[in-house]
C-alpha cells in the first residue's frame, strides 16, 4: 500500500486510488467539482489543484494516483492562490442569484466560496454573459445554463451511466452551454440523478424546487420501496412529510444512483387515503373506533372461528411490501398463538409497471419479496385458501399490506374469497380491499417505522424511523404484539430490533444478524456468500 | 544558404512524383526500409537534434523512442496540420509544393515507431493543401510508395487525411485526437501521454508537418550534417514565418540561430515606411512579445529565444512598428484566445473572456488603473493551472505587453481615450501596411 504525507500526515492509501480519495481517507477535504467517484474523470473545474512535491505546475489531485513517497500540500500558499483563482474565476459569469436559487444551502459554489475565497468581485455584474434560465429539458429537470459551472458531470452521467447521451456541452468559450440536442428531451428514467451530482443550482428537479428550502430538512438514511432492488436512499423530510428522496451511495445495491420511479414514489405514501384510525364494519360503512376496541373486538372474533371451526379456519395473507420484522410477526402469531398454518403471500406488482432493465430497475415493484421466501413463507397460496374458503373450511382472512381486490379485480375477489365470515386488514391506506373488510387497522408506511427489507439479491438491509405515523397508526408490530397480548395475555416484542433479534433465533437465513450491525450497507443472508 | 525545405522555390512543380523522384525523392525511404532498422533510424533522428517545429521543441527522437516497442495495440502516425497559429503559414507552402517530402517524412516516422496507419489531420481551411496532398498520396500510391508491401519491403502504411472545422484547438495535440476521434477536440489530461494512450487508446505520435519534412533530408545526409546546421542543441534549416511591419514580409528559410535583426532588417527590408521598430513576437501570438531593444540582440532558435525571455513557438515573427498601438494590439491577440478557448476547463474558459473585456475597455478609454494589476493576475491565475497550454498563449503576451509598454496602458487610462486613434496613425499605420501588399 503506497504511502502517501498529505499536509504532513502519512496515509497508508490503496494503490489506484486519487488523492481527493486518499485525503478523504484522513478526513482532509480537496474541494472538487467535476470529480465524482461514479464517472470518469475529466479535470476541468480544476478546483482540486494542490501541490505535489517534485512537480513543477500543480496538479489536479482527481487525476492524480498516489504513489510511494509523494508529498502533497493542500494548503500552501500556491494550492491556496489557485483556489482561489478558480472560484473567481467560476464565479465572474455566474449570475449569483442565491436567494431565488433553490440550490442555495446545498451549493459547492457556495460552500466553497466560503470556506476557499472570501474575496469581493472584481469583475463588474453588468459585463456577465447572458444565457439561458428555468429551461424545461425534459423527464422533470429544470436546467439554468448561467449558474452551469460547465463541469460536465450531466453530460457524463447521460453518456456513461445510461449510454443516452441527451444532454451535450454546445458552443465555445465562455459561451459554452449544457443543452438538449435540437427538438430533443431528456427522455430517461434516471433523469434525477443529474440534478443530485449537479453541484450548483443549474439543474434543479421540477417536483421539488421552490417546494422547502434545503436547510429546513432532516435526512434520514431508508431504502427505497419501490421494487425489489431497494436502492439505499435518504428520506429527506419536514414536520412529518417527505419533499424528496435522494440515492445513498452503497457499492453493493445501487452505486450512487436511483431510478426516478423510486424517486417519486415517496407522494403515494402520504396522499389522502392514509389511514389514521382503526376502522369497523357498522352496516354497510366502517366507522373509527379505538385500538382497546378494535383488538378487542378482533380477538374475541379469532377465538369464536377457532373455538367454532378449529384454528385453520383463520388464515392470513402477507403482501410483499411488508418487512421482515411484520411478516415475522405474523407468521408466529398465526402459527404459535393462533395455531393456524394457513399462510399465504402476494408479491404483486400493477400492470404496465416498468419491467426489468439492465441498470437498476426490477419488475418486482415489491421491496421484500425474497425476505419473506427466506422466512419460508409459501411464495403464492392465495389459490390454496381460495379452495379452503371455497370448501368452507376457511372463514377468516387476515390481510397485511396486499390490496387483492386491486389485484384480482373486484368479481374476482368476490367469487374466490366473497364466502369468507370475516376479513381484517392491515394496512397503510383506505384501499379497494379494506372496503370490503370488517375491520380495518392503520398501520405505518415504511419511512414511519424501524425494521428491514431483503432485497432480490438476498442482502437485508435497514429501514429507519423518519418520523411517526399519522394520527393513531401504529407500526404492524406493535399492532400485533397488541393483538397477540389481547389473545393470550403474554407480552412480545414491540421494537424493530428485539422481533429481528428473534427472527435471527428462529429463521436460519436471517442467523448471525442483527438490526443495529447490518450497517448502512445492509448485510447478506446468512449462507449467501459461501 | 542551400535551400533544403523550400527546394519548390528553386525546383519548379516539385509537388509532382516525377519531379520529386529526379531530385532524389523517395531515396531516404528506400534507406529507412532496406538499409536501416527502426532503432538506428530513432538513433539517427535522435543525434540530428531534430526538436518539434509545432512549438513545443520536443526532440523528435526522444518522442519516437516513448512508443512501447512490444505494443499489442496498433501504433498511429499522425501529422499535425492544423497550423492555425495567427503567423503562421509554413505547413501551407509546404502542404501545397512539397507534399511528397511531407509523405516521405511521414512514411519513415511509420517505420520508425513500428506504425502503419498514419492520419493527417489538416485544418478546415486547407481546401487547396488537402488536394495537393491527396493527389500526391494517390500518384504515391501508384508508385507503391504508399500501401501496401511498399517497395517489396513487406512494409505497410496507410495514409488518412482529414480537414478539421476550423477551430485553433485541434492543433493541440490531444485535442486534434479527440477531434480525430470524432468528439469535441477538448486537450486531455496528461497522463497518459499520446505515446501510451493516444489516437483510439493507442500509442501515438504526433508530429509537426515541418518537422516530419526535416526527416528524410536526415535520413539521407545524416545526424551530424543535420547537427552542423545552426547550434547543436537546437539545429536545422528553419522556416521562418514573417509578418507585420516589414517591406518583405514572407516566409524564408534560413538556419536556426539567424540573428531576429538580420531577419527583419536584411531579409525583410526592414520595417515598413521606415518607421522604428517597437516591438517583436518572434514565435506566433502565443509568446511574450520583445521590445525593439530586445528583439535586436536575439537569435532565432529554440535556446536563443527562450534564454532572452520569450519562446520561438511556430516561429510566426510579427512585427510593430511606433504606430502600433500596444493596447489595441492586445486586445486582438486576446479576442483570439477568448474566441478559440474550447471552454473545457475553468481558468481558461472565464479568464480569457475577462482579459479581452478588460482590453476592450481600456483601449475604449473606459479602463481604470487597477485593471492593469487585475489584467496581471488574471493572466497569472490562468498560467499552469489549466488542461493545456491555451491559457498560458494569452497569460504570456498579457504579461510581457502590460509591463513592458505599461506607460502606453497607463497613457490610455489617464486620457480616457486611445492615443493612437486620436491622431489617427494607428489607421494609418495599417493602411500603409495594407497597401504594401
Amino acid at each position: 500500500m503506497p504511502k502517501v504525507t498529505i499536509d504532513g500526515r502519512e496515509i497508508d492509501a490503496p494503490d489506484g486510488v486519487n488523492l481527493i480519495q486518499a485525503a478523504e481517507r484522513a478526513g482532509i477535504e480537496i474541494p472538487h467539482y467535476c470529480y465524482h467517484p461514479g464517472l470518469s474523470v475529466v479535470g476541468n473545474c480544476r478546483m482540486c489543484l494542490v501541490e505535489v512535491e517534485k512537480a513543477p505546475k500543480l496538479q489536479i489531485a482527481c487525476n492524480t494516483r498516489v504513489a510511494d513517497g509523494m508529498v502533497v500540500h493542500t494548503k500552501s500558499e500556491r494550492t491556496i492562490r489557485a483556489q482561489k483563482a478558480v472560484l473567481e474565476f467560476l464565479l465572474i459569469n455566474h449570475p449569483i442569484d442565491c436567494p431565488v436559487c433553490d440550490q442555495a444551502g446545498e451549493c459547492k459554489l457556495q460552500d466553497y466560496y466560503m470556506d476557499y475565497d472570501a474575496q469581493a468581485s472584481r469583475f463588474p455584474l453588468g459585463k456577465k454573459n447572458k444565457k439561458g434560465k428555468a429551461l424545461d429539458v425534459g423527464s422533470g429537470v429544470m436546467l439554468d445554463q448561467e449558474r452551469c459551472i460547465l463541469c460536465a458531470r450531466c453530460t457524463r452521467f447521460f453518456d456513461e451511466v445510461t449510454h443516452t447521451s441527451e444532454l451535450a456541452i454546445f458552443e465555445r468559450g465562455d459561451h459554452c452551454e449544457i443543452d438538449t440536442y435540437p427538438g430533443r428531451k431528456i427522455d430517461n428514467k434516471y433523469a434525477g440523478n443529474v440534478v443530485d451530482i449537479c453541484p450548483v443550482g443549474a439543474l434543479t428537479e421540477k417536483d421539488f424546487r421552490f417546494r422547502m428550502r434545503v436547510w429546513y430538512l432532516h435526512r434520514t438514511p431508508s431504502v427505497c420501496g419501490g421494487c425489489e432492488r431497494g436502492c439505499s436512499i435518504d428520506i429527506y423530510h419536514h414536520r412529518g412529510r417527505i419533499y424528496r428522496y435522494k440515492p445513498r451511495y452503497n457499492p453493493a445495491v445501487n452505486s450512487y444512483w436511483m431510478c426516478d420511479e423510486g424517486r417519486h414514489g415517496f407522494p403515494a405514501l402520504q396522499g389522502e387515503t392514509r389511514l389514521t384510525a382503526p376502522l369497523a364494519q357498522d352496516k354497510d360503512r366502517l366507522v373509527p373506533e379505538t385500538w382497546a376496541s378494535a383488538l378487542r373486538r378482533l380477538a374475541s372474533r379469532i377465538r369464536e372461528f377457532g373455538n367454532a371451526n378449529g384454528a385453520n379456519s383463520i388464515g392470513a395473507v402477507i403482501g410483499a411490501q411488508s418487512t421482515n420484522e411484520e411478516a415475522f410477526a405474523l407468521k408466529r402469531l398465526m402459527v404459535d398463538t393462533i395455531g393456524s398454518d394457513r399462510l399465504a403471500t402476494v408479491s404483486w406488482s400493477a400492470p404496465g409497471a416498468s419491467g426489468d432493465d439492465e441498470l437498476l430497475i426490477r419488475a418486482n415493484k415489491n421491496p421484500n419479496t425474497r425476505g419473506l421466501a427466506a422466512l419460508g413463507l409459501p411464495a403464492h397460496g392465495l389459490d390454496a385458501l381460495a379452495n379452503a374458503v371455497a370448501a368452507g373450511e376457511l372463514k377468516m382472512l387476515i390481510v397485511m399490506r396486499a390490496d387483492l381486490v386491486r389485484m384480482l379485480g373486484e368479481e374476482e375477489f368476490v367469487r374466490r374469497f366473497g364466502a369468507l365470515d370475516y376479513m381484517v386488514v392491515l394496512d397503510t391506506d383506505a384501499n379497494e380491499t379494506c372496503q370490503m373488510a370488517n375491520q380495518v387497522l392503520p398501520i405505518a408506511a415504511y419511512p414511519e417505522l424501524e425494521g428491514s427489507f431483503t432485497n432480490f439479491q438476498g442482502r437485508v438491509q435497514r429501514l429507519s424511523q423518519a418520523f411517526p405515523p399519522p394520527g393513531q397508526a401504529l407500526p404492524a408490530i406493535e399492532a400485533l404484539a397488541r393483538l397477540g397480548h389481547a389473545l393470550d395475555g403474554g407480552e412480545r416484542p414491540s421494537s424493530a430490533k428485539d422481533v429481528f433479534a428473534e427472527m435471527a433465533a428462529a429463521e436460519s437465513s436471517f442467523r448471525g444478524l442483527t438490526l443495529e450491525a447490518l450497517g448502512p450497507n445492509g448485510a447478506e443472508l446468512a449462507g449467501l456468500s459461501s | 544558404m542551400e535551400r533544403i525545405l523550400t527546394r519548390w522555390i528553386d525546383i519548379p512543380d516539385l509537388r509532382h512524383l516525377n519531379v520529386y523522384e529526379a531530385h532524389g525523392g523517395y531515396k531516404a525511404l528506400r534507406k529507412a526500409l532496406f538499409d536501416m532498422t527502426p532503432e538506428e533510424i530513432i538513433n539517427e533522428v535522435k543525434a540530428s537534434n531534430l526538436r518539434g517545429r509545432g512549438g513545443a521543441a520536443f526532440p523528435t527522437g526522444v518522442k519516437w523512442s516513448f512508443i512501447p516497442k512490444d505494443s499489442k495495440k496498433p501504433v498511429y502516425v499522425c501529422c499535425n496540420a492544423d497550423e492555425s497559429e495567427p503567423g503562421t503559414f509554413a505547413n501551407r507552402y509546404q502542404l501545397e509544393n512539397d507534399p511528397h517530402g511531407i509523405i516521405e517524412g511521414i512514411l519513415i516516422t511509420c517505420r520508425a515507431v513500428g506504425a502503419h496507419t498514419c492520419y493527417v489531420y489538416l485544418r478546415g481551411e486547407f481546401n487547396l493543401q488537402k488536394r495537393r496532398l491527396d493527389e500526391a498520396i494517390a500518384e504515391a500510391r501508384a508508385k507503391g510508395y504508399v500501401g501496401r508491401n511498399i517497395m517489396g519491403s513487406g512494409f505497410d502504411v496507410e495514409i488518412y487525411t482529414h480537414r478539421g472545422a476550423g477551430a485553433y484547438i485541434c492543433g493541440e495535440e490531444t485535442g486534434l485526437l479527440e477531434s480525430l476521434e470524432g468528439k469535441r477536440a477538448y486537450p486531455r489530461n496528461r497522463p497518459p501521454f499520446p505515446a501510451i494512450q493516444g489516437a483510439f487508446g493507442c500509442p501515438t505520435v504526433v508530429n509537426n508537418v515541418e518537422t516530419l519534412t526535416n526527416v528524410p533530408h536526415i535520413i539521407t545526409r545524416g545526424g551530424d550534417w543535420y547537427k552542423s546546421i545552426g547550434p547543436e542543441k537546437s539545429p536545422g534549416p528553419k522556416l521562418f514565418c514573417l509578418s507585420g511591419h516589414v517591406n518583405k514580409p514572407g516566409l524564408y528559410e534560413l538556419p536556426m540561430g539567424y540573428p531576429l535583426k538580420d531577419l527583419i532588417y536584411e531579409v525583410g527590408g526592414g520595417i515598413l515606411g521606415g518607421k522604428k521598430l517597437k516591438g517583436v513576437i518572434p514565435g506566433g501570438s502565443s509568446f511574450p512579445i520583445f521590445t525593439a531593444e530586445e528583439a535586436v540582440k536575439v537569435n532565432m532558435d529554440f535556446d536563443s529565444v527562450r534564454a532572452a525571455g520569450s519562446l520561438m513557438g511556430t516561429a510566426g515573427v510579427m512585427v510593430m512598428n511606433e504606430d502600433t498601438c500596444m493596447v489595441d494590439a492586445l486586445r486582438t491577440i486576446a479576442h483570439f484566445y477568448h474566441h478559440e478557448s474550447c471552454g473545457q476547463c475553468t481558468p481558461c474558459r472565464e479568464g480569457c473572456g475577462w482579459i479581452e473585456k478588460l482590453l476592450i475597455d481600456l483601449e475604449a478609454g473606459r479602463g481604470r488603473m487597477e485593471d492593469l494589476e487585475i489584467l496581471i493576475d488574471a493572466a497569472t491565475n490562468m498560467e499552469g493551472n489549466t488542461v493545456c497550454v491555451l491559457a498560458d498563449s494569452l497569460s504570456m503576451p498579457v504579461k510581457s505587453f502590460v509591463p513592458k509598454f505599461r506607460d502606453e496602458f497607463e497613457e490610455h487610462v489617464r486620457l480616457g481615450r486611445c492615443p493612437f486613434r486620436e491622431t489617427g496613425t494607428a489607421a494609418k499605420g495599417h493602411a500603409a501596411a495594407a497597401a504594401a501588399r
